[in-house]
């Protein structure tokens, strides 16, 4: 056997292409827009009905996400638990989700019983009652759920981090109170799912065993329905906080303070949204970023410490978020400001920049393994109107980045007075 | 059907290989034989504390993620009460890197004091986010030590007590690492679009030198039957009052495992599911109810939680779920619940297959337990299940002389 020098890394191989599942574009009958992608070796479906009624459609918070929580608690055929029973009689699942522009009914199910589960989605999308029973127990529970959540550092400085990013005012900064959820009403439910709920504003997106059959059958339950015109008169608000730009919220015998540093950014149709990607990578980004290696690996003031950067329909946020010890909460303040100050004042070293983008190649190609990734990943564009090019764009883009785009990168967005943030625990 | 093939290199290391020709990813998981369940008692959350460790550099890589980074891999870890599991998934082309990083961490860790100081707080930080500075965090840490009385579950993997984690010293890390990090203590599953035999010679070239060592007999005291029920009560600075309740049940290998899994199924998994309907949705006791079972290699535990409603005794809500445990251990289950316990199964068997990753580990997993092929049977032995079964099980295991229940107040105010 040859003597095995093992402080020489083996040879490696870039990434330079990344093969995308192909994504099909059909109609159904009445004109609903289905794009599917078939793939995988099991025999399973996960379809997901997308609907342009995220938070930023709502008037007062809760109600996007009471509506998508409660189509499921009884329509005009089935009551809540037998919609339950059925979709679990077959083994489906159900999953809602609420974000800040869509709200999506996901289906999960064995192929074989695509036809036994379809009737009770149809039910739940296109006929809830939204019963007085079913919208107390819902908001009770949730009640309860909020109440405690407000005990958690994290979840308070994530909360109020949005709202003086966004402001009170605007959908993606306005938050709950104890008081929102006792003044939520019924009505305020029904009048959104009127709003909103129409297959007009509703996309289909099927991953998994896709078959002629599957097409039939979406077609059978949903192509013969007519559609209603929505006439959203929704109109984007300007994003604006006049909220001061930090908030330090008191909170005694805290073990840990929560830390929320960040800012509003462009979103993904801006041509400087990739470049961002590359610079909150080497931030923060990955287990190797720098704040982790300052905070958590030399200084061991925290188990875990992260940026990203988030895109909306109409903004971008970029921010930091970490739970330390509250001992050290301003020794690690000044230590992330420090880390921010160097990516304006220093080039990136190539050496490092090379290795964060291979890392975020591999990350895309993981990203993208398998129809079900896919899918998440043709949906996370193709709500900005946007196809598989935004990918391919990324790639070659990633690829030719500079330390000197990145520098100006960083002078032009990471200036501490433009900063928001927001400590929970003890300073 | 996962199809894999399964080899033992001469120093002990056995290696599991799953070909999957759709993915561009490969699954590297390195499994050692060593938990929390092997600590000493006055060492507690040691084994943690080392799978931390294992990041700070071996003898000939100062760094373990940076290499793996660049080649746009990632990586990461989880210690329980019976395994330290570690994981890399890779681009296909860049598996050697996985070899490479992984061989050398098992070969010799580089023992720094500096990272042995700076993750001895990273630990407490996280003792901390997790255990301490959470509502209902500490729940773990009082129901461990209350439903084991010798057997070293009673402890949990984050550790007793931070005075444990901070008096860990070198000498303890190395020892640890001489007595369990050792070829002969693992199983290493690679999953993805690889070809076998050139796994094999990688497995050779780079694992194929690291000497194997003794390996000491576990010998751990069996948790003895439990005959009274044990309660605790605690006050916390909480918004809602809770309720845990946990009945022994066999280990991860015994006969009745998939039975008392499926009993717990059938009591809450999913909205149609006993305790929901009944507790959360009709009478309005709980704002939220769940049941599940630890899957341990040693004897487990079926926990029923629930976070009662604002107003609600304790007595109420604890009747209530008696009443649902009364029910199944009266009248036999019919043939359509039992149905879609098992279709449940059977969908989340199959989207739990559509990750490489998840299919590494299980394979790896099920190879400690006694053989990788048992993963190709799990549906199968779930299916198995009759009524009868299951109400045996219900019988014989949901009984309050067999219950340790832990009572969490909110402090009133």
């Amino acid at each position: 056997m040859i003597d095995l020098n093992r402080k020489q890394d083996p040879a490696f191989h870039q990434i330079n292409t990344i093969e995308f599942l192909n994504v099909t574009k059909i109609h159904l009958d009445n004109g609903i827009e289905v794009n599917y992608i078939n793939g995988g070796s099991q025999q399973i479906l996960k379809i997901d009905f997308i609907f342009n009624a995220g938070t930023y459609f709502q008037k007062k918070p809760l109600i996007a996400s009471s509506t998508i929580n409660l189509i499921k608690e009884g329509t005009k055929s089935y009551s809540a638990a037998e919609i339950a029973e059925g979709i679990d009689e077959y083994g489906a699942f159900f999953e809602v989700e609420n974000s800040y522009d869509t709200a999506t009914l996901t289906l999960y199910t064995l192929s074989k019983y695509l036809n036994n589960v379809l009737p009770y989605v149809k039910e739940v999308l296109l006929f809830p009652t939204f019963s007085k029973n079913e919208f107390n127990i819902y908001k009770n529970n949730r009640l309860e759920k909020f109440k405690i959540n407000l005990e958690k550092v994290s979840f308070v400085a994530r909360t109020v981090f949005m709202e003086i990013l966004f402001g009170k005012n605007h959908p993606y900064g306005a938050n709950p109170t104890i008081e929102t959820y006792d003044n939520l009403a019924l009505s305020d439910i029904t009048d959104f799912y009127n709003d909103f709920y129409n297959l007009d504003n509703c996309k289909i997106l099927v991953a998994g065993k896709v078959e002629e059959q599957t097409i039939a059958s979406l077609n059978n339950f949903f192509g013969s329905l007519s559609i209603l015109k929505t006439t959203t008169s929704k109109k984007p608000t300007i994003i604006l906080s006049d909220e001061n730009s930090t908030r330090y919220i008191e909170k005694e015998n805290a073990l840990q303070s929560a830390i929320r540093i960040g800012r509003i950014i462009p979103n993904k149709l801006h041509p400087d949204y990739f470049g961002l990607q590359v610079l909150n990578t080497v931030l923060g980004g990955y287990f190797g970023s720098r704040l982790m290696k300052n905070i958590r690996e030399d200084k061991g003031y925290t188990y875990g410490i992260g940026s990203g950067i988030t895109s909306f329909k109409n903004a971008g946020y970029f921010f930091i978020s970490t739970e330390v010890s509250s001992k050290v909460t301003p020794a690690a303040l000044i230590e992330i400001y420090n880390e921010i100050e160097l990516l304006r004042t220093k080039k990136i070293p190539l050496n490092e920049l090379e290795l964060v983008k291979n890392y975020m190649l591999g990350q895309l190609l993981k990203a993208c393994d398998g129809p079900f990734n896919m899918a998440a990943m043709f949906g996370n564009v193709d709500m900005y109107g946007l196809d598989y090019s935004y990918y391919t764009n990324f790639i070659s883009t990633i690829k030719k980045i500079t330390p000197q785009t990145l520098l100006e990168l960083g002078v032009k967005y990471l200036n501490k007075s433009d900063l928001k943030e927001v400590v929970v625990g003890l300073l | 059907m996962i199809t894999f093939e399964k080899f033992t290199l001469k120093n002990g290391l056995k290696v599991i290989v799953h070909w999957d020709k759709s993915t561009p990813i490969v699954a590297f998981n390195l499994l050692y034989n060593v938990g929390a369940r092997d600590e000493n008692e006055n060492q507690t959350g040691f084994a943690h504390l080392f799978e931390h460790l294992m990041f700070g550099g071996s003898d000939n890589i100062p760094n373990f993620d940076e290499p793996l980074q660049r080649v746009g891999g990632d990586n990461n870890a989880f210690t329980s009460n019976d395994i330290t599991n570690y994981y890399i998934t890779v681009p296909k082309n860049n598996i050697e890197t996985g070899f490479w990083l992984e061989s050398d961490r098992m070969l010799k860790l580089a023992f720094t004091e500096k990272s042995l100081e700076v993750q001895r707080n990273v630990v407490i930080e996280e003792f901390k986010q997790n255990y301490l500075n959470q509502p209902y965090g500490d729940v773990w840490l009082l129901l461990r030590p209350l439903t084991y009385q010798v057997h070293p579950y009673k402890w949990a993997t984050i550790g007793k007590e931070i005075s444990h984690i901070e008096n860990a010293t070198m000498d303890d890390v190395k020892s640890f690492f001489y007595t369990h990090y050792l070829p002969n203590n693992a199983i290493l599953s690679i999953a993805g679009n690889v070809d076998v035999e050139e796994m094999k010679s990688l497995c050779e070239k780079w694992f194929g030198d690291i000497p194997p060592g003794v390996i000491k007999k576990r010998n751990l005291p069996k948790e003895p039957q439990q005959t009274e029920p044990r309660r605790l009560l605690v006050e916390r600075d909480v918004p809602a009052n809770a309720i845990y309740k946990a009945y022994k049940m066999c280990n991860r290998k015994g006969a009745d495992y998939y039975i008392t899994d499926l009993l717990s199924d059938i009591l809450s998994q999913g909205k149609s599911s006993r305790l929901y309907i009944s507790l959360v949705k009709e009478q309005k006791l709980f704002s939220e109810i769940n049941s599940h079972i630890l899957g341990c290699f040693d004897d487990g535990l079926l926990v029923i939680d629930g976070t009662l409603q604002d107003g609600v005794s304790f007595e109420t809500a604890e009747n209530a779920i008696l009443n649902e445990i009364e029910r199944v251990k009266t009248d036999l289950i019919n043939g359509l619940e039992l149905n879609k316990v098992k279709n449940k199964i059977e969908s989340s068997h199959q989207f739990s297959e559509t990750s490489i990753l998840n299919k590494a580990m299980n394979l790896a997993i099920s190879e400690l337990l006694g053989d990788a092929n048992e993963v190709n049977k799990e549906v199968e032995n779930y299916q198995k299940v009759t009524a009868k079964e299951i109400y045996r099980v219900a019988n014989e295991i949901l009984n309050e002389s067999n219950c340790s229940t832990l009572i969490y107040a909110k402090i009133k105010n």
